[in-house]
């Protein structure tokens, strides 16, 4: 058994409690048996349908879900299990984030004292005009406040943010759209880089062209749980197992372009057995059963066939 | 005919540094144009005085070589990146619709809108399906050019492909005019006729 990682998510489920009719209320399940783990010094890209969970998941991480969410499984930090109060005590030093939307940003304050975080010290201001010149952002945007900047430049705010944290723990969930390629290669360059001075990252996206080249390893998410774990280069080469993988794979502009029919399940009605199965060209009477993650080819698939 | 911006300058009041100067772009009917460039440049303001949300501070913005209309539906629909954000989240998705006037079936079908999503409210569904929305409402009969400002960055790659290819069918069958703002090389080398590059225009 290789050593445990740095972050592990076991056996996650994350469901809401939903008001029906009058004041019947349900539990709506978003997430299920969701497991991931991250080594140091390693990048893990998540890919998958809008609306999988990718965002849940990092903000069940961090300890940011609404007071009607209830969360199941375990999530461990360096061997420690995490508790609301022990997440609240490590985020933002420990395990950072980079929220998906730019209105994460606190409107009432330039994005330079953002950035900087309360009473900075000389380290961390000058951490910050570095990262700034990196990201090319003059010195004049660090005077702004978040309305007065483009979606792009905003988005390279939120990334300084995780960046300069010192966390050994990055989520960073989306850090890229509104950014243009040059820009998104050297996002993706600086996160390249702190995986490689030891912290790990949880890269969270769908320019999944970009992501595989910096990526160590590929989580696919579809209807709140994992469907596959690979390598990223086995991405790259189109060497995907799952059948959903590969529809992924095919639907990039640059590969064909051709999307499969049909939509990932609502999570009020899903299917029983297999949660692709409906959409899936190989399925079979089999696929209604329980399918569990077997390990294939280096990787973990969720899936009954493969090759 | 087509839509135009002439020697278009634009900044948000006279303290303000000019977001760009003295612009022109052309997209004719029937014509799809790609426009990349770095962020920050004014990709989006430019779409939205193309759609007439913001009047340029110097210059003009022609339709077919007057001035765009002031009244009604507008021909020019621009769609945006977060759908979330455009549409009102109190309405049905329903009403939604009902409100552009567009309920032609075959678009619905082809988008693949389900009927009992018009019954629900738009928290309860996702990006994607949103987007989905936010199409259909933008193709009714009189439209005659879309602007599509990074409209399908934010959704997975499968529904990003579901969507353009429907998209690309009704602009072909149709003649529209296409401006699409996109980072993404790949998909404008895909969907555009032309590539415009800012920053050296």
């Amino acid at each position: 058994m290789e050593k445990e990682g740095i972050l592990v998510v076991k056996e996650l489920s994350v469901s809401f409690r939903m008001y029906d009719k009058g004041l019947e209320q349900y539990e709506l399940e978003v997430i299920s048996n969701l497991n991931l783990d991250l080594k140091p010094g390693e990048i893990v890209a998540v890919a998958g349908a809008s609306g999988s969970g990718k965002s849940l998941l990092a903000h069940a991480v961090m300890g940011l879900l609404p007071g009607n969410a209830t969360v199941g499984g375990e999530i461990r930090y360096r061997g420690e299990v995490l508790t609301q109060k022990r997440k609240e005590a490590l985020r933002g030093r420990e395990i950072a984030l980079v929220p998906q939307s730019v209105a994460y940003l606190d409107p009432l304050m330039r994005v330079g004292n953002q950035v900087r975080g309360n009473r900075p010290d000389e380290g961390r201001r000058k951490a910050q005009k570095e990262i700034f010149r990196r990201f090319q952002l003059q010195e004049r945007a660090e005077k702004l406040y978040p309305f007065q900047l483009s979606g792009g430049m905003a988005r390279r705010v939120l990334v300084s943010t995780a960046v300069i944290s010192g966390a050994r723990v990055i989520l960073a969930d989306e850090p890229t759209p509104g950014l243009d390629l040059e820009m998104a290669v050297e996002a993706l360059k600086v996160f390249r880089e702190l995986a490689d001075e030891g912290k790990a990252v949880i890269l969270i996206t769908h320019d999944i062209d970009l992501a595989v080249h910096v990526a160590d390893r590929i989580a696919v998410f579809y209807a709140g749980t994992t469907l596959e774990l690979m390598k990223a280069s086995d991405f790259q080469e189109g060497k995907a197992r799952h059948p959903y993988t590969r529809a992924l794979w095919e639907a990039l502009p640059q590969n064909g372009f051709r999307p499969i029919p049909g939509f990932q399940p609502y999570a009020k009605a899903l299917p029983v057995g297999c949660l692709f199965g409906p959409r899936c060209p190989r399925k079979t009477k089999a696929c209604e059963a329980e399918i569990p993650m077997r390990k294939l080819c280096g990787g973990y698939v969720r899936c009954i066939y493969g090759d | 005919m087509g839509i135009e911006a002439k020697n278009v300058s634009f900044r948000y009041s006279n303290r303000e540094p000019w977001i760009f100067r003295n612009m022109n772009i052309c997209v004719e009917e029937g014509e799809r144009v790609g426009l990349t460039g770095p962020s920050g440049y004014g990709k989006s303001t430019l779409a939205r005085l193309l759609a007439g949300y913001l009047k340029p501070t110097e210059g003009e913005i022609l339709l077919d070589g007057g001035p765009l209309p002031k009244k009604g539906v507008s021909p020019i629909q621009l769609i945006y990146q977060h759908p979330e954000k455009a549409i009102n989240p109190r309405w049905k998705m329903k009403k939604v619709l009902q409100e552009s006037g567009m309920c032609r079936q075959e678009v619905m079908e082809a988008l693949g809108i389900e009927r009992d999503w018009l019954e629900r409210y738009p928290r309860e569904l996702s990006g994607g399906e949103l987007q989905r929305f936010c199409v259909a409402r933008s193709l009714f009969c009189e439209t005659r050019f879309l602007l599509a400002d990074e409209m399908s960055t934010m959704l997975d790659v499968i529904t990003q492909a579901q969507i353009w290819n429907v998209m690309l069918k009704e602009i072909e069958g149709r003649r529209l005019g296409l401006l699409l703002i996109t980072h993404n090389k790949e998909l404008a080398k895909r969907v555009c006729s032309r590539v415009i590059c800012l920053g050296y225009i």
